[in-house]
């Protein structure tokens, strides 16, 4: 058999699953879609002693609207995020990036907290949850405490939270209005891990100068990474396509530190950094001017 | 108790109900070839990518190598010898692949047809985009895509005149 052996629970309730987590003491993995976990048990890569199946708790499987905006249980397959009309509605970001992620027979079984939980740099979601602003609710058995998104990642395949926590629901806050978004990235094939990619999220105020400016990427370090620098050079401009690639340039040299791997070496993860940058960036004030975008000066 | 321990799981493959008692570490692919004697699910890359593993757990198409056997208790799978009603009666979508020559070696098929089963259910008349779309999750390293492509318009069209 390809993976080793563990222990194997599939508790029906949080609570159950909480304490599992806790009498393993670090020892066990949570299963959620198992679409990263389970090719690693089958390398060996991953040995984990004990496996808690998180599938059969219903409480988690959940999509609801608040007064701050929606919120997504754990367990909420990607394929349930990709098709919800009230995700379309209230997070239209989220639903234009979900194609992205794999393909749709990996999606049927992925879920959105696995996928956040898992901290790959290459993945989608914690890009996304970074630029939207998302706070992570996270559990123990003794303690609970929401994690705004930006301090969730920490570093390679790493978050914020406990051996002894679960990340069991994500709360997207909904954009003002005036505001405009976009997700792009290039891989070899469709539904390939991105060699790099990037959300954008962008404010307008009355003027038509930039109020707020997030732009954030995937697959060019150790996690998500926030372009700071360039979203500095866009607040209080007028954005302009001289503006925009002005700070596309400031994100690819600045922002930004990639390795290479045998997929892309540091300056083409750098050069596309650029080219995506731009690109988001560009259709994400569109979207909130409501038209072309003006040249700007020389 | 010892959690590593065989279980005794209840699980209806291709309408049929099948009792066995499993390691929890046994795949569902690997439960389907060697438990049950399935071997139409073909199993290539074993971590998701190649797609020929692909079955339908309730209905919906998942990679059987990135599931335990263990998490299908009482529920309901359905593989590529589930697909034709019988000898000399293929689905409409093997009929198109036999027909427009889908196939060369036919080693990742089964997976391809068991992601074209929900795919043009949802999505009878598919543009050629949303079915190249589709067949990204399966690698066919024989046929440049081509007459597989083609073979799901003919598939699509024979399923829309077999229900008119």
């Amino acid at each position: 058999m390809k993976p080793a052996a563990f222990d194997y629970s599939a508790p029906r309730t949080l609570e159950e699953a909480l304490d599992l987590l806790a009498d393993y003491g670090g020892d066990a993995k949570l299963l959620a879609g198992g679409q990263s976990l389970v090719p690693t048990m089958n390398f060996r890569l991953a040995q984990p002693a004990a496996l808690i199946d998180l599938n059969g708790i219903d409480e988690l499987f959940f999509i609801r609207e608040d007064e701050s905006g929606l919120r997504c249980g754990a367990m909420t397959r990607q394929r349930s995020v990709e098709r919800s009309a009230l995700v379309q509605r209230a997070t239209p970001l989220l639903h234009e990036a979900m194609p992205y992620i794999a393909h749709s027979q990996i999606r049927n079984r992925g879920t959105i907290g696995g996928s956040l939980a898992h901290a790959d740099p290459a993945a989608e979601l914690p890009a996304l949850a970074v630029a939207l602003d998302a706070r992570m609710y996270v559990r123990s058995v003794t303690d609970a405490r929401w994690v705004a998104a930006r301090d969730f990642y920490v570093g390679l395949f790493a978050t914020a939270m406990l051996p002894e926590e679960m990340l069991v629901e994500v709360a997207f806050p909904s954009l003002p209005p005036g505001s405009g978004w976009a997700f792009d990235e290039v891989a070899r094939q469709h539904g390939n891990y991105a060699m790099c990619g990037a959300a954008a999220v962008v404010g307008l105020d009355a003027g038509g100068a930039v109020e707020k400016a997030r732009l954030v990427f995937l697959s060019v370090g150790e996690g998500p990474v926030e372009a700071k620098r360039a979203a500095g050079l866009l607040v209080g401009e007028r954005p302009t396509a001289t503006a925009i690639r002005a700070a596309a340039d400031a994100a690819a040299t600045q922002d930004i530190d990639p390795v290479g791997d045998i997929h892309a070496g540091p300056a083409f993860r750098r050069h596309l950094s650029r080219a995506v940058a731009e690109r988001v960036l560009s259709r994400a004030i569109e979207k909130a001017a409501g038209k072309a975008i003006e040249a700007g000066a020389h | 108790m010892d959690r590593t321990l065989d279980r005794t799981i209840t699980v209806k493959v291709n309408g049929r109900e099948y009792e066995r008692s499993v390691e929890p570490r046994l795949l569902l692919s690997d439960f389907l070839r060697h438990e049950i004697g399935l071997t139409g699910t073909h199993v290539g890359c074993e971590h998701g990518v190649c797609g020929a593993c692909t079955v339908l757990l309730d209905n919906e198409a998942v990679r059987s190598c990135l599931l335990f056997a263990v998490q299908t208790n009482g529920r309901e799978v359905a593989t590529v010898e589930g697909l034709d009603a019988g000898p000399q009666q293929l689905h409409p979508i093997q009929h198109g692949f036999w027909e427009a020559h889908g196939l060369q070696c036919g080693f990742c098929t089964p997976g391809i047809l068991m992601s074209l089963v929900p795919f043009l259910e949802q999505n009878p008349d598919p543009t050629e985009k949303e079915i190249r779309d589709l067949l990204s999750g399966n690698i066919c390293r024989c046929t440049g895509y081509q007459k597989i492509v083609e073979a799901v318009q003919l598939g699509a069209r024979l399923i829309q005149e077999k229900s008119s």
